[in-house]
C-alpha cells in the first residue's frame, strides 16, 4: 500500500483538449447554428440537453460491469475487486450527474415550448426513474457499514441494470409526448449538424474525464482507509505486546 | 432432503411464528384500512363514482405497498433475535430455499390482507367495476408477488445497514416502479372497463419471472455476506 495512486499525465493533454472542443461546440451552438424555424433561440438548449441525456445511458453499463467484476474477483483477487468497485461507484455518480443535467435542461426547454415544467410522458418518466434508481444505489452505499457495502451495492446494481430496460418498455407502452429521437429521424437541418457533433464530442470527453477523476478519488479513499486500518491493527498489536497477552 | 421440502419447512416455520403473534397481519390490516380512510378525506369517493373507479386501483396498491413494507422489515428482524440468522448462514441448506419460504409466507400474509380488505374497499369507495372482475383474481396475486418477492429480498439486503427501516422503501420503490405501473394500470382497466388489461398482465408475468429468478440466484450472496 506504499504505492501512491497517481493521475495519468495524459490528463494534462486531455483536459485542455476537452475545453477546446467544448468552446468550439459553444461557438457553433450559440453563434453559428441558425435559430430553429418554430422555436427560435430556445432550441439552442437542445445542443446541451441531447448530448448529456444520451451519454447518461452509457455509465449504467459501466456500473454493471464494475459490479459484476467485483462479485467475480471478491474472493480470489480482493485488490482487483476493490478497483472494480471504484469503477462502479464512479459510474453511478456520473450517471446521476448526467441524468440531472438532462432533466434540468429538458425542463428549461419544456417551460417555453410546452408551457409546463414537467409532464409524465415516456422519456421524462424513464429518466426520472433512472435517476431515482441510481440515487437509491448511492444511498445504499451511504447507509451500509463498510464491510458489506461492496457486495450489497453490487447486487443492487444488477437489479437496477435489469430494471432499466423493463422500465423503458413499460413507460413506452404507457404514454408518450416527448419528441422522437431527433438525431436519427432526419428532422434536424444540416446546418445544425456541426453544433450537435462538437457538443456531443465535447461532453463525451468531459464525461470520460469525470469518470476517470472520480475513479482516482475513490482509489485514493480506499488506499487511505486501508492505511488507517493497518495503523489501527499495528497499534492494537503493540498494546497486546505491552500487556503480554 | 429435497429442495421443495426445505422450502416447505421454512414456510411452515414462518406461518407458525405469525400464527402465534399475528403481529404483521394485524399491523398490515389496520395500516391499509387507515390508508383507505385517509384517502377518502382527500376526495369524496361516493359523490364521484367515475373518479373513484379511476383512482381506487392506485389507492389500493399504494396502501398495500406501504403496509407490506412495514411487515417485510419485521419478517427479517425476527431472525436477528438469538442470532438465528447466523445459524441459517452456517447451515448447509441452500440459502434460496430460506428466501423462497419467507417470500411465500409474506405472499400469503399480504394475500390474506387483500382478501379481508377488498370487500371493505368496495363498500367504502362505492365501487361498481365496469370491466371483467374475474381478471382481478389473476392481477391481485401477480401484483402481490411482484411486491413481495423484491420486498423480501431488499429487506434482507438492508438488514445489516444503518437505518434499515428507512432504506427498504428507498431501494424497493424505484426497482418496483414498472411492476407498480403494470398492477395499477391493470386494476384500473378492470375497474373502469375502458381498456384491456392483457398487456399489463403480461408485463407483470414477465417482471415476476425475471425478478424471482434474480432474487433466488443472488440471495446466497446477500445472506452469506459478513
Amino acid at each position: 500500500m506504499e504505492k501512491r495512486i497517481t493521475i495519468n499525465p495524459l490528463l494534462w493533454i486531455w483536459l485542455p483538449a476537452t475545453l477546446i472542443v467544448l468552446a468550439f461546440g459553444y461557438r457553433e451552438a450559440i453563434f453559428i447554428s441558425p435559430a430553429e424555424a418554430s422555436m427560435g433561440d430556445v432550441f439552442r438548449i437542445f445542443f446541451y440537453h441531447v448530448p448529456n441525456a444520451s451519454l447518461a445511458l452509457i455509465p449504467p453499463y459501466i456500473n454493471l460491469a464494475g459490479s459484476l467484476a467485483y462479485l467475480f474477483w471478491r474472493n480470489t483477487n480482493p485488490l482487483r475487486a476493490q478497483a472494480a468497485d471504484a469503477v462502479a461507484i464512479a459510474a453511478a455518480e456520473v450517471t446521476l450527474l448526467l441524468t440531472t443535467i438532462g432533466l434540468v435542461t429538458g425542463m428549461m426547454w419544456a417551460r417555453p415550448i410546452w408551457g409546463i415544467w414537467w409532464t409524465w410522458d415516456e422519456r421524462l418518466t424513464t429518466y426520472l426513474l433512472l435517476w431515482l434508481l441510481y440515487v437509491s444505489y448511492i444511498l445504499l452505499r451511504r447507509l451500509s457499514s463498510s464491510g458489506q457495502v461492496y457486495t450489497l451495492a453490487a447486487v443492487l446494481s444488477i437489479f437496477a441494470a435489469v430494471d432499466v430496460p423493463i422500465t423503458f418498455m413499460s413507460i413506452r407502452w404507457w404514454r408518450t409526448q416527448h419528441p422522437g429521437p431527433v438525431l436519427t429521424s432526419g428532422q434536424v437541418d444540416n446546418s445544425m449538424h456541426p453544433a450537435i457533433f462538437w457538443n456531443l464530442a465535447g461532453w463525451a470527453m468531459w464525461t470520460a474525464m469525470a469518470l476517470y477523476l472520480r475513479f482516482i478519488l475513490e482509489r485514493r479513499r480506499q488506499a487511505a482507509s486501508t492505511l488507517h486500518e493497518l495503523e489501527y491493527l499495528g497499534r492494537s498489536l503493540e498494546v497486546e505486546e505491552v500487556h503480554g497477552y | 432432503m429435497n429442495y421443495a421440502r426445505q422450502v416447505l419447512i421454512h414456510l411452515r416455520k414462518d406461518l407458525r411464528l405469525e400464527w402465534r403473534t399475528k403481529d404483521s397481519i394485524n399491523g398490515m390490516l389496520f395500516f391499509t384500512l387507515l390508508v383507505v380512510v385517509v384517502f377518502s378525506l382527500a376526495f369524496d369517493p361516493t359523490a364521484y363514482p367515475s373518479i373513484a373507479r379511476q383512482i381506487s386501483g392506485g389507492l389500493l396498491w399504494v396502501g398495500l405497498l406501504f403496509a407490506s413494507i412495514t411487515a417485510l422489515n419485521q419478517s427479517w428482524t425476527r431472525e436477528l433475535r438469538n442470532r438465528v440468522l447466523d445459524v441459517h448462514r452456517l447451515s448447509p441448506a441452500p440459502a434460496s430455499a430460506f428466501f423462497t419460504g419467507k417470500a411465500l409466507a409474506n405472499f400469503l400474509f399480504v394475500t390474506g390482507v387483500e382478501v379481508v380488505l377488498a370487500p371493505v374497499f368496495v363498500v367504502f369507495y362505492n365501487l361498481h367495476p365496469l370491466g371483467q372482475v374475474s381478471l382481478l383474481l389473476l392481477i391481485m396475486p401477480l401484483g402481490t408477488w411482484a411486491l413481495v418477492v423484491n420486498g423480501t429480498f431488499f429487506a434482507a439486503l438492508s438488514l445489516r445497514t444503518r437505518n434499515r427501516e428507512l432504506l427498504l422503501p428507498l431501494v424497493l420503490l424505484p426497482i418496483s416502479a414498472p411492476a407498480l405501473l403494470a398492477m395499477i394500470q391493470a386494476t384500473t382497466a378492470v375497474l373502469t372497463g375502458d381498456s384491456e388489461p392483457a398487456l399489463w398482465i403480461k408485463l407483470l408475468v414477465a417482471y415476476n419471472v425475471v425478478f424471482t429468478t434474480l432474487c433466488v440466484l443472488l440471495f446466497d450472496l446477500v445472506l452469506r455476506e459478513d
